[in-house]
């Protein structure tokens, strides 16, 4: 194919696949881009337009610098090939080839999982479900940051579920890869990703899928009762805290897997504070007995509509509480914990993130050795621990981070981004030794907060 | 081109005249009443004196069961209540929005795109669209790519699929692009007196040249409405209706 479709001119061919061509082109602003179009005509699979109209309405709705950009859109043009799709030209590398070096060590794998997390959570928020997570479609650029393409199959909160109309194997995703609910038919749970995210990282991490490649019936089905081989077991060198997350995503039932992708990315990014259970540590794969409960459970099993998948995040909030190590039991820490206990009433999956800072000066003053910096910020993590304590709250749940050096409210602010934090909780100080760290810093954080911010004050006595 | 397309104003006059002017803000240079102008409301001389205005401007106006009610042709199992309405209605209507009123069409169709107020499958029948069953017997009857209706105040999408129909409920101000590849049925709630729950009034506005249809919900001054209902001694339910959307 040559000429032009819309304001786009055709280069030449790039890629074709089962469902769709792509085309080089070049943008009327001279920008490189990539045309799709759908094979339609006779002897097409009638997903192949389902597919490409899913990925025109979903795309056309996504932003942000984990997704293409949709560039232009059609339904007709002057040669009567009908619709088509300009899109961003992505250079970089897909996780595909990536996986060809597999097994990868540990920290290569938290490394790109927490790009792919980080992405992930990104269209998640924006209410989208991929559905489709294969290495193929996870491109790591130049610049070091993952972009997810390929929304064929994809779920919008807010719009007609295309694709799920269409049915029958092709639109149901890739077999070696898919969740157990996603076998059954339920769509827009964003979890269902986070399975298929938890089947790349083991791949990535021992050099095969957790239930092979066979696309057989069984092969598709027997993941909704039997768990994988434990990835240590295939490759000793995994570390439990990694072997824990990953089977954490691979759990069968969409409730036991992380409950975000931001929870999943912050795990991978602190692997010191993720809680290793029998989970991480065990080299035997779960017996007969274990799949037969599987199985009656999942016969009770009420697969209701899906919730939208904002819904799910909304259920999922992480709260970040920066905490004056000062004052651990005083009104205002009192206070706070308060605050965190209405805030998480209702929100069955939350996770809290509990933040100290070390202060530069005092840093500067006795930074005779990094033995002295190492010894302050132990400290400062066991008092951080210690305000936590009184809220019992299960371990799990909880995780523990110091910020070190620089200034508090722009440190604060970073990390709350980094973390995908939902809800921001501090104190006002009134007076404390820690007013010039933290008492000056809450308007700023709630002026540059990427989030919601509380700012828990102790109601004073009135005069007169 | 954007189009409004409202539907069942049921002569309620602040929840017509917020409609328009939501879509005005919002682009609309459009417009198209899918039947129902009429019926239930206090204000029915002026509702219509708004869309004949707009009619003279080329908006596209059709009937619906409550107009032809209000002509005086009641239907064997209509319920009191509407009875009652209609009664009242015609009473209030002058000859010149009689001769409106009797002169509008069941169906129109403008390109690829059809009008009518409750199924394209003999629309004088006035059948309820209540699932994907009545739904594909719509679009059967038609080979437009999109039909426009009204008459079940409910707000629904439905769309072809292999042959079959499926159904989508909306969410209010979000644009669901209307693929080329498939037929859609879009029904526009109602403007003056939605039954979903949620009292505020319901109406389209499709936007011709992306093709994106847009679902919006327009809260009113509905207390106003309510209160001149009971002023005009129309029955009482149908003031409750208004305040709570049911």
């Amino acid at each position: 194919m040559s000429g032009r479709v819309g304001d786009f001119r055709i280069l030449g061919p790039f890629r074709s696949g089962s469902m769709a061509e792509l085309f080089e082109a070049e943008a009327p602003s001279g920008e490189h881009c990539l045309v799709k179009r759908p094979k339609l005509g006779f002897g097409s699979h009638p997903a192949c337009y389902a597919g490409f109209e899913t990925e025109q309405m979903v795309l056309g709705r996504l932003a942000g610098p984990h997704v293409p950009r949709c560039l232009g859109q059609g339904e007709e043009t002057a040669d009567g090939r009908g619709p088509w799709l300009a899109i961003e030209r992505i250079e970089g590398q897909s996780f595909e080839a990536i996986a060809a070096a597999a097994p990868l060590p540990a920290a290569e794998v938290a490394r790109l999982g927490v790009l792919l997390a980080d992405a992930l959570h990104a269209l998640h928020r924006q209410n989208v479900v991929h559905q489709d997570l294969t290495p193929a479609h996870i491109l790591l650029t130049v610049q070091g940051r993952v972009v997810l393409i390929d929304f064929g199959l994809a779920c919008h909160g807010d719009l007609p579920d295309l694709a799920a109309t269409e049915g029958g194997a092709a639109t149901l995703g890739s077999p070696a890869i898919i969740a157990p609910e996603q076998v059954l038919g339920v769509r827009g749970d964003p979890r269902s990703d986070l399975f298929a995210a938890g089947a790349i990282l083991y791949r990535l991490a021992t050099g095969r899928y957790p239930f092979g490649s066979v696309a057989s019936r069984w092969g598709l089905h027997r993941r909704r009762w039997f768990d994988p081989p434990p990835p240590r077991l295939e490759n000793p060198e995994i570390p439990e805290w990694l072997q824990e997350i990953i089977l954490h995503c691979l759990a069968v039932r969409p409730e036991r897997r992380y409950a975000s992708a931001a929870q999943l990315a912050y795990d991978l990014a602190h692997p010191d504070q993720v809680v290793v259970g029998e989970r991480g540590r065990r080299l035997r794969r779960g017996g007969l007995r274990l799949a037969v409960k599987r199985w009656w459970s999942e016969r009770q099993l009420d697969l209701a509509e899906p919730a939208r998948p904002v819904r799910q995040l909304e259920r999922a909030p992480h709260l970040l509480v920066a905490v004056d190590t000062d004052d651990q039991n005083g009104a205002l820490a009192e206070a706070m914990r308060h605050t965190l206990r209405r805030l998480i009433a209702h929100d069955p999956h939350w996770r809290i993130t509990c933040v100290g800072v070390l202060e530069p000066s005092i840093m500067t003053e006795q930074d005779e050795g990094a033995s002295i910096g190492h010894s302050l910020h132990t400290a400062k993590l066991a008092i951080l621990h210690q305000w936590a304590h009184p809220l019992a709250l299960p371990r799990e749940r909880l995780r523990f981070h110091v910020l070190t050096g620089g200034e508090a409210a722009a440190q604060l602010v970073d990390y709350a981004r980094a973390a995908h934090a939902d809800h921001i909780v501090m104190g006002a100080r009134g007076s404390s030794v820690m007013r010039r760290y933290l008492g000056s810093v809450s308007a700023r954080v709630v002026a540059e907060a990427p989030c919601s911010v509380t700012v828990v004050r102790v109601p004073q006595a009135q005069d007169g | 081109m954007k189009l409004a397309i409202l539907s069942d104003i049921h002569a309620n006059l602040e929840a017509l005249t917020a409609c328009l002017a939501h879509a005005r803000r919002h682009g609309a240079d459009a417009w198209a009443f899918t039947g129902d102008l009429v019926g239930y409301g206090a204000d029915p001389h002026a509702c219509l004196g708004i869309v004949r205005d707009l009619a003279a401007q080329g908006a596209i106006v059709l009937r619906g069961n409550h107009d032809d009610a209000a002509l005086g042709g009641l239907w064997p199992d209509m319920n009191p209540v509407s009875r009652e309405a209609a009664v009242w209605t015609r009473s209030r209507l002058g000859e010149a929005e009689r001769d409106f009123l009797a002169a509008l069409p069941y169906v129109v169709a403008r390109k690829d795109l059809l009008f009518v107020h409750a199924s394209a499958a003999q629309p004088e029948n006035w059948e309820y669209i209540v699932g994907p069953a009545a739904a594909a017997r719509c679009l059967a009857a038609t080979e437009a790519k999109i039909v426009f209706g009204g008459h079940v105040h409910h707000p629904r999408l439905y769309f072809s699929a292999r042959g079959d129909v499926s159904a989508f409920v909306p969410r209010p101000g979000i644009a669901v692009p209307l693929s080329a590849g498939r037929r859609w049925l879009a029904l526009a709630g109602s403007v003056g007196q939605p039954r979903d729950g949620n009292p505020a009034a319901s109406y389209l506005l499709f936007d011709g040249v992306s093709r994106r249809l847009t679902f919006y919900r327009v809260a009113y001054d509905w207390l106003t409405a309510a209160a001149k209902i009971r002023a005009a001694g129309l029955p009482n339910t149908l003031a409750q209706r208004l305040e709570h959307g049911l």
